[in-house]
């Protein structure tokens, strides 16, 4: 293996590991800093706030995104809000509590001391944010604001309007155009990172696409941060831009990072239903409509094809509130996505194909008037209609889970290192802080955590032994990765088989929502095992392979996409030989093997309180990834069956 | 559903482009408008032709990477929404439907229908910005911010970027878009401290980068898919006005 795998979890109480950690890192004096380059592949919340910080600090920074502008990366669509242990509520919020719902919420297959620190650093997220100009809600006397999310008893979630991630993630793209002004920042917008260069076993440099001109360059630098997001579209439909990719952390993956905890994808319980084959992306309905909408499917199946208004109270079945008293419509993601499965799979689901449940506003609106929901959600009701032709201020909304979150990714340690030196990961794309399931509103404090306050702290440490040590971009390891990705290029555009790209990434999408989506068993797996080989050589085939039109020096939007869903067709037998290994239920990962008496998630912590980090050992007929194991030490909290009833 | 359609097709910023016509029959109702071109993009793959570029990320009206102007509306007839949201089912069945991209000298067109709209960035870049390093903030709750101020600055903060208000004025200005960054910082406290520069400056960049100006013909508000309010180009005239004031009187 490259490099070390080693979580370096500071020792020490749990809340001081953070402040000790910081107080004996290495650091990079003013002077010199502007003799490092450091490359930030990604401009969301993680990879925006992170490039504009270093660039503060006097680093000079280099930012990559596929998008024409930094502003649209796909942290601009979090709609419901951002977590923060303010306690601004007084309602017994507190540092310790938000990191015992994160970790609980997560089933417990998160490291303590990391999502401790997340939960430290939360407040100076909202100070930050506020400093900056983001309009968050407020009260009528000028003091923030709170809603309440999934998977928590306060009232801790900071919100603007709908459009939460869109106020973030404007507020650190002003922050990195001020760093583009003051020349700390170069931006490079349309411009994919297609590898990683390894120089003497340390990350020195990537080898890029512009996507506008085809031209592939070799960009040199101290240290990479990648910052690509998450997985998602690996399903092809999920809540994720059509652009999002799995690209950047799998070719790192491929030359020696290690891919933690691929099967743990979150399944979002409300998002529009799926309506047809010919259909691009799914929608999110912000969770934060939990707080006043009352989840409900027919009592009875012959009742599911009836118009919602003609079924009585009585003959309604409020399942969350039923199974999960205390939490009721805000339970959990996992389990309120599980819930509306089980309720469609006995055939009580309504709307076309019986795959939907009512989310209902009708007692809201009768208690707080349809002005007060209007104003919490009317950019939502908005676009339910959009999508729907329905207005949801009549009749209930319908809803089912949909892909939009994952939380496995590069695995990296308590730095935000993998285990390649050099190659910092940050945000959605690493595996750290959420375990097997993330709470909602948790993203967004990830996001910003990891690019203002913890990766400023601690890439310095690394790059302080790193003086002077950047290669050329003219090195024989930079033209060795030019050169494969030109082959791989080549290889694309002479395909020239018969069918669309959508339609073998739509046929990899339904194979894994099937066998690899909300519940798994072994048989399934295996099946999909057998399968993806199949459908990966069929994507490269002559006969019946796919079609890359035009050529590589050029604007070509088949081209891009085409890499993206070769590397998913890899990736996605990485996640199932992970869901087959982790032979537990835990949080959003649900093997039907598993399970208690009242169908929870039913964990083995004896065997599996592990990180399971995969090495990548060559072409996968031959080789399969081999598997390393991080223990999880808990030394706080109390591993307990989770319980939100 | 079936449609005519007739779509700018450009090789290069340098070529001169033509709309092109072909047919799209068997569309479903509840396709977008966007993946209505994903259905023509797959069946001109596999006739071997040359698919249509066009550009989208999100598909769900927020990311503003949506450039397309729909039988001469910018963003097309269902306003407000960019053209992602919208759906054929607002169209009758045989219609014809004619698709190009944001026409806007400073948005060059890369490819058909997709186009560089880094100007816009570039106006931000001069000082749509409140400079505040991250690690120096105050606690959040000690600047309190009047409901109104924070909502109205909410309302202007709401722009996706799109520059379908530039696409859609008679004279291709970008005044909306600059208004609304402006108006968003100019109503918080925070934003007080560069207030002055601030504007001069992104006025300043908004004239370098070609744009036009403002007559007040409010077609920029009527196809803005995030509902910005003209009211706030009045207040960016306001906020200009009072900084050259300032500015001029040496302060």
């Amino acid at each position: 293996m490259i490099g070390n795998f080693d979580a370096r979890t500071p020792s020490g109480p749990l809340d001081r590991k953070w402040t000790s950690h910081k107080d004996h890192s290495r650091l990079v004096s003013p002077n010199n800093r502007r003799k490092f380059e450091v490359i930030v592949v990604g401009s969301g919340l993680a990879g925006g706030s992170a490039a504009a910080t270093l660039g503060e600090l006097g680093y000079r920074a280099k930012c990559f995104c596929y998008q024409d502008s930094a502003r649209r990366a796909h942290s601009i669509a979090a709609q419901g809000g951002i977590n923060a242990a303010k306690n601004y509520q007084n309602d017994g919020d507190s540092v310790y509590r938000l990191f015992y719902d994160t970790i609980k919420g997560g089933d417990f297959r998160s490291r303590e001391a990391n999502v401790y620190r997340l939960a430290e650093v939360s407040s100076n997220i909202i100070d930050q944010c506020v400093a900056q100009g983001v309009p968050f809600a407020r009260e009528y006397g000028g003091l923030l604001a709170n809603r309440s999310f999934g998977g928590a008893q306060v009232s801790r979630t900071f919100y603007a309007r709908g459009q939460t991630g869109q106020q973030l993630l404007l507020g650190c793209y002003q922050a990195l155009c001020r760093q583009i002004a003051a020349g700390t920042v170069q931006m490079f917008p349309q411009t994919e990172m297609l590898d990683v260069v390894l120089v003497d076993g340390h990350a020195k440099g990537i080898v890029t696409r512009n996507l506008r001109t085809g031209k592939i360059d070799n960009v040199a630098a101290d240290a990479i941060v990648l910052a690509t997001g998450g997985y998602g579209n690996v399903f092809y439909l999920s809540t994720n831009a059509r652009g999002c990719n799995v690209t950047a952390t799998y070719r790192a993956y491929k030359k020696g990072a290690l891919f933690a905890n691929p099967c743990f994808t979150q399944i979002h319980p409300t998002c529009i239903p799926h309506s047809g084959d010919y259909q691009s992306k799914l929608t999110l309905m912000s969770e934060s409509l939990r707080n006043d909408g009352r989840v409900w499917v027919p009592k009875q199946k012959e009742d599911a094809k009836k118009p919602p208004n003609e079924i009585p109270e009585s003959d309604r079945d409020y399942y969350l509130e039923r199974k999960y008293p205390s939490y009721g419509n805000l339970a959990p993601r996992d389990i309120s996505s599980r819930a509306a499965k089980e309720v469609c799979d006995e055939g009580r689901g309504v709307g076309p194909g019986g795959r939907g449940v009512y989310l209902d506003f009708a007692d809201a609106i009768k208690r707080l008037g349809e002005e007060t929901i209007r104003e919490r959600y009317g950019n939502l009701f908005e676009v339910y209609q959009k999508i729907t032709g329905e207005n949801a201020y009549q009749v209930p909304m319908r809803i089912y889970p949909a892909v939009h979150y994952t939380m496995g990714g590069l695995w990296v340690d308590y730095n935000l290192m993998s285990n390649i030196p050099g190659l910092f990961v940050i945000g959605e794309a690493n595996f750290s802080d959420h375990g097997a399931n993330r709470l909602g509103a948790s993203a967004l404090m990830q996001g910003l955590a990891d690019g203002y306050f913890i990766l400023p702290y601690t890439l310095p440490n690394y790059l302080a032994g790193q003086m002077g040590k950047r290669p050329s971009n003219d090195h024989a390891e930079f033209k060795k990765a030019e050169r494969d990705i030109r082959a791989k290029i080549d290889n694309l555009l002479k395909i020239n088989g018969k069918r669309s790209l959508d339609s073998i990434h739509r046929e990899l999408g339904t194979l894994l929502w099937d066998k690899c989506g909300m519940a798994r068993n072994k048989n399934g797996l295996e099946e999909a095992l057998r399968k993806i080989p199949d459908l990966r050589e069929r994507f490269w085939s002559r006969d019946c392979g796919i079609r890359v039109p035009g050529d590589g020096e050029d604007f070509n939007q088949s081209l891009e996409r085409a890499g993206r869903v070769a590397d998913f067709l890899e990736f996605a037998e990485l996640m199932c030989l992970d869901a087959l290994a982790r032979d537990e239920s835990c949080g959003a990962h649900f093997r039907d093997e598993h399970q208690t008496s009242e169908g929870e998630a039913l964990r083995d912590d004896e065997n599996f309180a592990d990180v399971f980090a995969w090495e990548f050992q060559g072409n996968p007929a031959t080789a399969g990834p081999k598997l390393h194991r991080e223990p999880l030490h808990f030394e706080t909290v109390h591993l307990t069956q989770r319980s939100y009833k | 559903m079936n449609f005519k359609l007739r779509i700018w097709r450009q090789r290069d910023a340098k070529s001169r482009g033509k709309l092109v016509k072909y047919d799209a029959p068997d569309i479903p109702a509840q396709a977008s408008l966007l993946e209505m071109l994903d259905i023509v993009n797959e069946r001109l793959l596999l006739r071997g032709e040359e698919p249509i570029a066009f550009d989208s990320d999100c598909r769900e009206g927020i990311c503003g990477t949506c450039s397309l102007t729909v039988n001469g509306e910018a963003h097309g007839p269902d306003h407000p929404g960019a053209a992602c949201e919208l759906y054929m089912r607002k169209f009758r069945d045989g219609e014809t439907i004619i698709v190009e991209p944001f026409r806007v000298k400073s948005f060059p067109v890369i490819k058909d229908l997709v186009i560089d709209r880094s100007a816009l960035d570039r106006i931000v870049q001069a000082g749509g910005f409140i400079s505040a390093r991250a690690g120096s903030a105050p606690e959040a709750n000690s600047i309190p911010i009047p409901k109104h101020d924070a909502d109205l600055s909410m309302e202007a903060a709401a722009c996706i970027g799109c520059g379908a208000c530039a696409a859609a004025c008679p004279n291709a200005s970008a005044m909306l878009f600059t208004a609304a960054k402006v108006s968003h910082l100019a109503l918080l406290p925070q934003g007080e401290p560069e207030r002055t520069k601030r504007v001069v400056s992104m006025v300043q960049a908004m004239d370098a980068e070609g744009f036009g100006n403002c007559t007040n013909t409010y077609e920029c508000e009527a196809v803005c898919p995030a509902e910005i309010s003209a009211s706030f180009i009045a207040k960016l005239n306001r906020e200009y006005s009072k900084a050259s004031l300032r500015r001029s009187a040496g302060e």
